[in-house]
């Protein structure tokens, strides 16, 4: 057990914030879904060159699973191990839902709801921000299939997509190891239509660990 | 394909597996968002009914006829190591255009040639294939899904540039490397109408009617 006395970085995110930073190799890093059910969309690249990055199809391809849980590693999309999922007291994470924005949320719910905050507009916030290693900046071209950590979004038998209830709960954490450097992309989702998160959504807080 | 062109997918043998993606032809930075088009629509398999969504909340395609029952929106394509370990090296040089060839380096190559890349190559559609998913999240490919003469027919509600890899499904378990091709017949379609099994089939995709008719507001020709 890794305990917050030793963090390298440690900070709160409120709900509806993006957040961004980079692990090296062999750091730990942690989410903690602070008060339950909360859905944390991420996104992994390789630090130093961004087109590659986390690819859902190459980790439940290879793990034949498509639940995301201690043991998974998330794979890039040159199917390298980018982290290694080493701790998880929620259980199952998913990475089939992808992330809302203000164009499915149109679908998805009214076409009044454009103009209400979403995952994509985080991360694009947070791409524009952001000052990479390369001279080629990110844009939606980066964003593929994300994970959501902390939802629980189950396939049926037959086929059916159910938004399920959660199965995280306040204090719930997962802690992933870095096998490369790793740029991480976080939006802490501010949706407020859906039920997956009770209407509510809620801080979560990032954690980092150096190599012992 | 332009909007308004029926586009069918014939399948030429058994458990035959036809990756695709889709592009919007204008502005291809708009494509096939896999998690929209199941969350949109609540299912994790496609089938006739079904339309598929641009990840700005339009749609590309509707899926007017089906005699499959089951395609695979959720697997993604083979890389050159997986062929590699499944089927064996092979190479130009001895095999000529036998070689074997990655769904991944395949859509890269076809991306190429409309200045699309890796960084474009999103999660793909697996047409013919039928991915069943456990209470547990297992995933297992069924085999003897498809027939060969069996088809879908996909109708574009947007114009679209369509990537088509006909290859082995990437949880197939076959060791021999036999794509099976596909045929493509095209054919003007009607504009879908009020009653479009596709649009009434959920409120959701009613909304995804009007965000794409939208688009096509005064377009020449406009189906719409």
């Amino acid at each position: 057990m890794i305990g917050p006395a030793v963090a390298a970085s440690d900070e709160l995110v409120p709900a509806g914030e993006p957040w961004m930073g980079t692990l090296r190799r062999g750091q730990k890093f942690r989410i903690v879904d602070v008060e339950g059910n909360q859905a944390v969309d991420t996104l992994f690249y390789n630090a130093d060159d961004t087109a590659e990055h986390y690819s859902a199809q190459n980790t439940i391809q290879a793990q034949q699973r498509i639940y995301l849980t201690a043991g998974t590693v998330l794979l890039s999309n040159r199917g390298q191990p980018m982290l290694r999922i080493v701790e998880d007291t929620c259980g199952r994470h998913d990475t089939l839902g992808g992330a809302c924005s203000s164009e499915s949320n149109t679908v998805r719910y009214a076409l009044g709801k454009r103009y209400m905050h979403s995952c994509r507009d985080s991360f694009l916030l947070a791409l524009a921000r952001h000052r990479g290693p390369s001279e080629v900046g990110m844009t939606k071209r980066d964003l593929p299939s994300n994970i959501n950590f902390f939802m629980n979004v189950p396939v049926t038998p037959a086929g059916q997509l159910r938004f399920a209830d959660g199965i995280s709960a306040a204090g719930r954490h997962v802690d992933l190891l870095a096998l490369m450097d790793t740029l991480v992309l976080i939006s802490n989702c501010p949706q407020l239509n859906n039920p997956c998160n009770a209407y509510d959504p809620t801080p979560i807080r990032v954690m980092t660990w150096d190599p012992a | 394909m332009r909007r308004g062109i029926v586009l069918r997918l014939i399948a030429q043998g058994e458990d035959a597996n036809v990756a695709a993606l889709f592009y919007n032809r204008e502005q291809p930075l708009e494509r096939y968002n896999m998690a929209d088009t199941l969350k949109a629509q609540h299912i994790a398999h496609l089938t006739s009914g079904c339309v598929v969504y641009s990840d700005m909340g339009r749609i590309l395609c509707s899926i007017v006829a089906d005699t499959c029952g089951w395609h695979d929106p959720l697997c993604g394509l083979t890389d050159a190591q997986l062929i590699v370990e499944r089927y064996g090296a092979t190479r130009f040089q001895e095999q000529r255009n036998q070689r074997f060839v990655s769904g991944r380096e395949a859509m890269l190559v076809e991306l190429g040639k409309y200045g699309l890349g890796e960084r474009d190559l999103v999660a793909n559609i697996n047409f013919f294939s039928k991915v069943v998913v456990d209470d547990d999240g297992a995933m297992r490919l069924a085999t003897g899904h498809s027939l060969a003469g069996q088809y879908v027919d996909l109708r574009f509600e947007m114009d679209t540039l369509v990537l088509l890899h006909a290859g082995p499904h990437p949880l197939g378990t076959s060791t021999t490397y036999a794509p099976r091709g596909v045929q493509l017949q095209a054919r003007r379609a009607a504009p879908p109408g009020a009653d479009d099994p596709c649009r009434t089939r959920c409120p959701e995709n009613a909304r995804g009617f009007i965000n794409t008719e939208r688009l096509y507001l005064g377009a020449t020709g406009s189906a719409g």
